[in-house]
């Protein structure tokens, strides 16, 4: 396996121009020939899906729920960034791709990350046109607020459902082509293996959800646009159906995985409350422009926050970054909240929250600013803490949120694998070791509308495909083993449901490959995951059968997925003996307990070659050069 | 606490229904409906028995996939909430609790509390949409939109899209979700080139799914998990009238 990154050469602000100005072009006659199957319906798929039909492709789209409309890009609450110096406050491309850079703790491509400030300039202009109805000023222009980790106000938003209303323009556009035949949709879909004829992506398998019928697909290219894999830790605030199998299944068939163990745990989310958990809700970090956040300097202080007078409160997140505050990036302040509470300051039951308070916002700004910024937000607390926020602080702590990890994608996009491209949050490429907030629906739509459908016109323009029908024996093949491993999941008549087995995965991975890891939990825990792999394939319960609706059939595959995955995560987080962005080694840090990156020896991505399940997989490194930036201990002091 | 259920449980679309009593005890207030119907799943997987099929995903309230009747109410008795967002405090102890499917001619059964709302997607196809290419777009402050009517358009874009207001609506039809997009798309000025043959297409698609007809019921609004107001009726029939006589559409 190469890593051939194919960033163009040239000054960084020019390549993405010269880059679109050699790349081949399919021409309008031959597009008609070809046929694009386009997995997942969320921000990045959506769109892609919709841009190729435009463009003349014919395109297949799938998704697992049963609308393209509910892909999980629509809980996106906060906003979407974009370098358009609205607010005059100083902001321009360089900026922007300066913060997602630093942001990302200098562990992304710097051509991939300046192509993406450039065009985000480019998404607002189309969203706007499709109607998005983002936040306006009374003069009718368009507002914008700030987010963590950057002092300029560059994000745009539609009150808590920015990405609600990304999605919304980006499906109308998909039903646009779906209306007009250039899309075949097909809802309550999963893709549950990749296929690959002569070294290229050349179809899927693809389960009916309804009737449990398995089907081949063909195509000259597959886009995998399907999500990240932030419920390997079970609770997490990601959909319930949101998954790793799409591009687990790609990997196992030779595309490299990059940094898996680069998973976000964002700082403001609603705590556990219980056993009964199914997933944890995120509270916009928007809040952190008005919120602030505490704990009591006390340990073990159970008085209730409104009677702890300002002396006693210690707003750690102030304390210590000054210049940023409340906003610093999501990766510092997860951390920091986990250190206070294990300091034993946490507040709630269990202990396990700090609290965000609006009391001063609210003197400032009264009641009614506050709750037209964020009464959305408010309500959703008060429904699920019943507790009002007006009234009393939130409690909040953090969880599992993104993954910056992905498939690894050269700066067309394009997997390890000919004709196979990944894109939005199921590509590594943009984020680093940590994604800024607001940065993933710029991701997402960067990559559909503005890269992908230029991109793969040079690849259709340059292969020679055979033409193939499903009847090809590769089809034939990957469908049978497809149908095999329903089959035997089915005829698993052991003891433990498969949720206690997703519970007990995502438990292990939280302890161990969460918030801070060290040497000797990755290694038990890598071990551990082993052993539970295997009790999984020997005493899980499904039940049911595999010709019909069969919801704890589709858990179930997910979770043996996850449970092959969390291995090579648990491997990558323990070769990676730095700390950068997410990843928090314990035994790499600074005397002020900040993550220490070692340069010197993981300056690169770290892309996995799949070498067999249970064995160690092999590593490719591609080196990361940065010669527009100049890596820095990062400070938000 | 305790919660006495009548589940709706159908194998398939041509299977016979019928409600089945399930007992629980040790429901915890702080769970949501969703999170009770999963613990009463593993009780019937550790029973060998066939869980309970329900659509739901995101369990934030915004992605549209949840919905049941509840006691005779879409997403439950709480106002602007979706069943994921339900809490069980929200009962008294000892609640008796009616677990239905929605039930509409448009909306066939797929399973248990699962069903096709496939009908609300194609009435999108049919054109609820603005037509930009990518690329084509201007920049995006040459289109300055007053405050009130963007505002105005995010309320009725807020749709999610679950199908409550067709469950509610006693003609089981889907006038709310056809007023809330021809509204967002119609209040903008992005909007207005379409704006006549948008409603006279969306309005046929409905009728051709096989939806009702609004005889001002008002249920719909009241069900509406995110509150959307009946006006878009009134701004919908408005626009359908204009552009029928016009002959635009």
């Amino acid at each position: 396996m190469e890593l051939r990154s194919k960033v163009p050469s040239g000054p960084l602000a020019e390549q993405w121009e010269r880059h679109r100005a050699e790349i081949k072009l399919v021409n309008p006659a031959n597009k008609l020939k070809h046929r694009i199957i386009v997995v997942g319906s969320g921000l990045a798929g959506a769109s892609a899906a919709a841009s190729l039909a435009e463009l003349g492709y014919n395109v297949s789209c799938f998704c697992f729920q049963d609308s393209a409309r509910r892909a999980h890009s629509i809980a996106a609450q906060g906003g979407i960034n974009a370098a358009k110096n609205y607010q005059n406050d100083g902001d321009s491309v360089f900026r922007l791709f300066y913060d997602t850079v630093k942001g990302g703790d200098f562990r992304a491509r710097e051509a991939n990350v300046y192509r993406l400030a450039q065009i985000s300039v480019n998404i607002i202009d189309q969203c706007v046109a499709q109607g998005v109805p983002f936040a306006r000023e009374y003069g009718g222009l368009l507002a914008n607020r700030s987010f963590g980790g950057v002092q300029v106000s560059r994000t745009f938003y539609a009150r808590g459902q920015t990405g609600q209303q990304l999605l919304l323009g980006a499906y109308q556009a998909l039903s646009r082509q779906i209306g007009l035949s250039k899309v075949t949709m097909y809802p309550r879909s999963e893709m549950l293996d990749l296929v690959v004829v002569d070294g290229r992506a050349r179809g899927i398998i693809v389960r009916d959800l309804v009737s449990g019928r398995v089907s081949a697909h063909g195509g000259d290219a597959v886009v995998l646009a399907t999500g990240g894999y932030s419920n390997v830790y079970y609770l997490s605030t990601n959909a319930k159906g949101c998954n790793v199998t799409a591009i687990w299944r790609a990997h196992k068939r030779g595309a490299a995985f990059a940094n898996p163990c680069f998973t976000q745990i964002h700082p403001t989310c609603i705590p556990v409350t219980g056993h009964h958990q199914a997933k944890l809700t995120l509270m916009s970090e928007s809040l952190r422009n008005d919120g602030r956040i505490w704990v009591p300097r006390r340990k073990g202080d159970t008085r209730s926050p409104n009677e702890i007078p300002d002396d006693e409160r210690d707003y750690y997140l102030e304390r210590l970054y000054p210049s940023y505050g409340n906003l610093a990036p999501r990766d510092i302040a997860s951390r920091r909240a986990k250190e206070v509470c294990d300091e034993g300051r946490g507040v709630g039951p269990g202990g396990h929250g700090v609290y965000l308070d609006f009391r001063d916002a609210i003197a400032r700004l009264g009641r009614e600013v506050i709750a037209e910024r964020y009464g959305n937000l408010f309500e959703m607390y008060q429904r699920i803490t019943a507790e009002n926020p007006f009234a009393a602080p939130m409690r909040i702590y953090p969880a599992p949120h993104y993954t910056m990890g992905g498939l690894w994608v050269d700066y067309n996009l394009m997997t390890t694998i000919d004709g196979l491209y990944a894109i939005g949050e199921a590509n590594y490429s943009d984020h680093g070791a940590n994604r800024l907030g607001a940065s993933a629906l710029m991701q997402g739509l960067a990559d559909g509308y503005f890269i992908l459908p230029y991109t793969i016109g040079d690849y259709l323009a340059q292969v020679k495909l055979d033409q193939l029908d499903t009847a090809h024996p590769a089809f034939r093949r990957t469908q049978a083993e497809v149908s095999d491993r329903v089959n035997k999941l089915v005829a698993a008549g052991g003891r433990k449901s498969v949720d206690a087995f997703h519970r007990e995965l995502g438990r292990l991975l939280w302890d161990n490959c969460g918030m801070s890891r060290a040497a000797a939990g990755l290694q038990e825990a890598r071990d551990r995951i082993c052993v539970l792999r295997e009790e999984f394939w020997r005493d899980v319960y499904v039940g049911g059968t595999g010709e019909d609706f069969n919801q704890t059939l589709e858990h179930a595959g997910r979770v043996a997925d996850f449970l092959e995955f969390a291995e090579l995560m648990c491997h990558d987080a323990l070769h990676r003996e730095e700390s950068c962005g997410c990843h928090f080694r314990e035994e790499y840090q600074t005397p002020e307990g900040e993550a220490k990156r070692d340069d010197a020896r993981f300056g690169y991505v770290a892309a996995w070659e799949f070498a067999g399940v249970g064995v160690a997989p092999v590593l490719h490194r591609e080196p990361l050069e940065f010669a527009t930036v100049h890596p820095a201990q990062r400070s938000y002091t | 606490m305790k919660v006495t259920l009548h589940v709706w449980r159908q194998a398939g679309p041509a299977a016979p229904g019928r409600f089945v009593r399930y007992d629980m005890t040790d429901v915890s207030p702080d769970m949501s409906f969703l999170e009770m119907l999963d613990v009463l799943n593993q009780q019937l997987i550790a029973r060998r028995e066939e869980p309970i099929a329900f659509d739901h995903d995101c369990r934030e309230g915004i992605c549209g996939a949840c919905g049941m009747v509840i006691n005779g109410r879409p997403h439950g008795p709480q106002r602007a909430t979706t069943a994921c967002q339900l809490h069980m405090r929200t009962f008294p102890d000892g609640a008796e609790l009616w677990i239905e499917p929605w039930r509409a001619r448009a909306f066939p059964l797929i399973k248990d509390l699962v069903v096709d709302r496939g009908a609300l997607d194609r009435i999108v196809q049919a054109g609820g949409f603005i037509t930009v290419r990518t690329g084509s777009a201007p920049e995006a402050n040459a289109i300055p939109v007053p405050k009130r009517d963007a505002d105005l358009a995010m309320d009725a874009a807020a749709c999610i899209g679950c199908g409550a207001c067709v469950a509610a609506c006693p003609n089981a039809s889907a006038m709310l979700f056809v007023a809330a997009k021809v509204s967002h798309l119609g209040l903008l000025p992005q909007g207005q080139p379409e704006r006549s043959t948008r409603v006279a297409n969306l309005v046929a698609q409905m009728d051709a799914e096989g939806f009702g007809a609004c005889t001002n019921h008002g249920e719909c609004m009241a069900a509406c998990p995110k509150e959307i107001s009946i006006d878009f009726i009134a701004r919908l029939n408005r626009d359908y009238i204009k552009a029928a006589i016009s002959h635009e559409g």
